[in-house]
């Protein structure tokens, strides 16, 4: 079992720096659609017996990262007219060497961690943290503000991973509330793009600056 | 002594059909009939048949890479086991001599393009070596992480694994090294996302353009190398993503021979649904391929 999970989080980490080295912003959201995808198989692989609860959480994340959120942002996209990341704070390729350095430093540092037994192995730990560095780096070096909500999803697929740590102590409602959360920030910042686009037919968020009262 | 005889067959027949599989699996995606499966072997015979023109500006050289590609590639389809078969040849350390067996093609190959004195073909033979300086680490990286989990140092044992299958801490290591592999195949037969084999345009031409001069049975030979070279590459990827046994080694050869079409399928597909990458970002791919054999490393040794 613990084979099959460690395959799935490599091809998270996978996507990752896909997200990282594309300009195409349709791209980057499929990327995203997919690993919210396989994120959703992760609890069916931490666990040993299949439980009302973990199927519920595993079908919520598929039906949510995988499919809604990535169709609200497509149409939100539609909506915009716009279809790449023109110039990024940094670059394509600098910024997949340092998504792939974030990894290294995540698998070194997840190294010297205490785990629990049942833990120890699989790679949950080392991916939680490099996805959410990953998040970082798409939050802060991308502009447009459809690739910052990008951003913000893989950082949140980051802490979905960390939290299959807990699936056994944390009750379904805990995990429902943050995928609800997820959903309506989504949403919101979806109608937002539409009205940053209407105000400044740009999607650019540093034209923000130019807002006065 | 079958092993052997049926190992050659495999080498040395099955490579054309690859190529024709590849055509067959684009023509039906861009909804045409497409040339018959057998066409690189009518192709091949035709060359052969064909007399050649050999430019007087040439010298030895230019005649003597075509052969030498050939036999190289030839030596090096010998290392890797076919199925579960034992390589003909084996021996510790094998793989660095299949990894330079491959530069040493590469080098004549370069070597020829230069020395016909075109600007074009000088050009092409730049493209492919500043790219083979990615696809080359790539390749090492792959075979460190396979020698690494299967502790052994000759092909045939790092490809066939130890005995009841690789560890389970390998897995994860050994997805990352199937897909730098395949990147690394894509790139070294001059498929789509970094060169297009039906181009004919030499501005953009990375492989084609350095083969312009050459003519008659010794493009014919070149062509055939090439088409091994899908081979054994595939024949490497094979190992690492399908080890399946049927347990009936009559059984095993026929499916390792469909595996191999079906990858030519998967390759087939990714040629038709991708469009070639500008030059300039071919470098990014082969980049990818490296970190995703490298961190395969790195995962592996942690």
């Amino acid at each position: 079992m613990i084979n099959l999970l460690n395959a799935v989080l490599v091809l998270v980490l996978v996507l990752n720096l896909f997200a990282l080295g594309t300009s195409r912003i349709l791209a980057v959201i499929r990327t995203v659609a997919a690993q919210g995808v396989l994120l959703g198989v992760i609890p069916l692989l931490v666990h040993k017996h299949l439980t009302v609860p973990v199927a519920m959480a595993s079908i919520a994340a598929i039906l949510l990262k995988g499919m809604v959120i990535p169709a609200i942002m497509i149409r939100a996209l539609r909506d915009a007219q716009i279809r790449r990341e023109v110039e990024p704070l940094i670059g394509l390729l600098p910024s997949i060497i340092l998504g792939a350095l974030a990894t290294a430093f995540a698998l070194l540092v997840a190294g010297q961690l205490p785990l629990a037994k049942q833990h120890e192995g699989a790679l949950l730990v080392p991916a939680a943290i490099a996805t959410v560095l990953v998040g970082f780096i798409l939050l802060t070096s991308r502009f447009k503000a459809l690739s910052q909500v990008v951003g913000y999803l893989v950082l949140e697929n980051g802490i979905f991973i960390f939290g299959m740590l807990l699936i056994e102590a944390m009750p379904l409602v805990v995990e429902m509330g943050v995928l609800l959360d997820l959903f309506v920030g989504v949403f919101v910042i979806c109608i937002i793009v539409n009205h940053i686009n209407r105000a400044f037919s740009s999607m650019d968020t540093r034209r923000l600056v130019s807002l006065k009262e | 002594m079958t092993d052997r005889i049926v190992h050659m067959l495999v080498l040395l027949v099955l490579p054309p059909l690859l190529i024709g599989m590849i055509n067959k699996t684009k023509a039906w995606f861009g909804g045409r009939d497409g040339p018959p499966l057998l066409q690189p072997y009518y192709d091949l015979f035709r060359l052969m048949r064909k007399g050649m023109v050999i430019s007087t500006s040439t010298t030895w050289i230019f005649r003597a890479a075509p052969v030498v590609t050939l036999a190289t590639v030839l030596l090096a389809g010998l290392l890797v086991p076919i199925s579960r078969f034992h390589a003909p040849i084996a021996f510790t350390g094998d793989l660095i001599l299949f990894a330079y067996l491959l530069g040493l093609a590469r080098f004549f190959t370069t070597a020829a393009a230069l020395d016909t004195g075109s600007p074009f073909e000088g050009m092409g033979a730049a493209r492919e070596v500043t790219f083979a300086c990615l696809t080359e680490p790539a390749l090492f990286f792959a075979l460190l992480v396979l020698a690494k989990a299967s502790g052994s140092l000759t092909l045939t044992q790092m490809l066939h694994g130890p005995v009841g299958g690789f560890a389970a801490a390998t897995a994860a290591p050994l997805v990352l090294v199937a897909i730098g592999l395949f990147i690394v195949i894509l790139a070294e037969t001059c498929r789509i996302p970094v060169d297009d084999p039906n181009t004919h345009l030499e501005l953009t031409m990375i492989h084609e353009v350095m083969v312009l001069d050459h003519s008659g049975p010794l493009l014919g030979v070149i062509l055939y190398a090439s088409a091994i070279k899908l081979c054994i590459l595939g024949t490497v990827l094979l190992h690492v993503v399908a080890p399946f046994t049927t347990g009936q080694v009559w059984l095993d050869v026929p499916l390792f021979v469909l595996e191999l079409l079906g990858l030519t399928v998967v390759i087939g597909v990714v040629e038709s649904v991708m469009a070639r990458l500008q030059m300039r970002h071919v470098p990014y791919l082969l980049i990818a391929a490296m970190l995703f054999c490298g961190f395969g490393f790195l995962l592996l040794v942690r």
